[in-house]
């Protein structure tokens, strides 16, 4: 599907759906509340049939977190680019791992770099870091007086 | 350019060759050849944490070809190996493998710390929690290596100089490094 078709078929979808113009990719803005019936839609209508995800990640914009989906078919080559804003004090979202089971990881190391808790994520705990490990390395606040160096 | 044999690193054999009817004698320092003998079969062992590595290999391969210097065949194990060149960054998380792998070196056995990374830390020396800064916090280190990465030029240098302070045995006076570039006539 083109661009344009495809952002008309996914503002469909739910009319609560903004989207972010420019960028490479159709970059879509949902709620973090509807996201995953939005991503379950994506995967399971026969047109748009994203059953890939290849970035599954999130971003540290101080004064809120955005969890990013990279989305694409492999039937229609089309690519989506999924962003919901996450509270920054309280950032939880469905987890997407019993969509695309890529997820689970990637899940993870959001939850344990960003802090980002997974509702209903099967085994949400730490994938490279130390399983005692305090505070979320890849936030913008992030403090470590023992092995940062501060610029 | 001209081939400089003025460089002790060079030399063919320490000791002088005496020829006599039935064949010859050699007379020669027992540290000396051992450490010649050390320094021409210096075996790398296989480790490379990040784009040094791709670097390293290049250096092992056809086209620069380390073994013309006697490094060899890299060895898997670090049981069979004489140097570690640490091809990457060293994080906080790798240290401790570096460190065991370090002790299971047999001695003699050297390190050579390839890149900006394995120097200092590098591009992540400020600002990361994860990156030990310079391989030295954990294992001691005989030649350092600059770039990023280095170019396999600049790591054939590093094992020839490695070789060189080897040759030395522990005396600076015979620590001369020598470089590739001409220089320049007075």
């Amino acid at each position: 599907m083109e661009r344009e078709a495809l952002q008309a078929r996914i503002s469909a979808i739910n009319p609560e759906i903004t989207f972010e113009e420019g960028g490479e990719m159709l970059n879509v803005y949902v709620e973090p509340k509807d996201c995953r019936d939005l991503l379950q839609t994506l995967h399971n209508m026969d047109d748009l049939a994203f059953d890939y995800m290849f970035c599954l990640t999130c971003v540290d914009w101080k004064t809120h977190l955005t969890m990013v989906y990279h989305l694409e078919s492999t039937t229609h080559r089309h690519i989506a680019v999924i962003k919901s804003k996450l509270d920054r004090t309280n950032p939880e979202i469905d987890t997407m791992c019993d969509i695309w089971r890529t997820a689970e990881l990637l899940e993870r190391e959001v939850f344990e770099l960003f802090g980002v808790r997974f509702i209903n994520h099967p085994d949400l705990r730490n994938l490279l870091l130390t399983d005692d490990w305090e505070g979320y390395p890849l936030r913008k606040d992030y403090e470590d007086p023992i092995n940062m160096i501060k610029l | 350019m001209e081939l400089n044999n003025q460089n002790p690193s060079q030399e063919a054999f320490p000791g002088d060759v005496h020829p006599s009817a039935t064949g010859g004698i050699v007379v020669t320092k027992l540290d000396d050849v051992i450490n010649w003998a050390r320094s021409n079969s210096l075996w790398p062992l296989v480790f490379g944490t990040s784009c040094c590595a791709i670097e390293m290999m290049s250096t092992a391969s056809a086209k620069y070809d380390w073994s013309r210097f006697g490094f060899e065949v890299a060895r898997a194990s670090p049981r069979q190996a004489d140097v570690i060149i640490i091809a990457g960054t060293i994080v906080n998380k790798m240290a401790p493998v570096l460190k065991r792998l370090y002790d299971q070196m047999a001695d003699p056995k050297y390190v050579i710390a390839m890149g900006a990374c394995a120097t200092s830390g590098g591009p992540f020396f400020y600002n990361t929690y994860s990156v030990v800064k310079g391989a030295d916090h954990v294992i001691p280190v005989d030649v350092y290596v600059a770039g990023c990465p280095p170019r396999p030029e600049a790591l054939m240098h590093a094992l020839i100089s490695l070789q060189t302070k080897i040759k030395a045995g522990g005396r600076p006076e015979k620590m001369v490094i020598e470089h590739f570039y001409d220089k320049p006539e007075k």
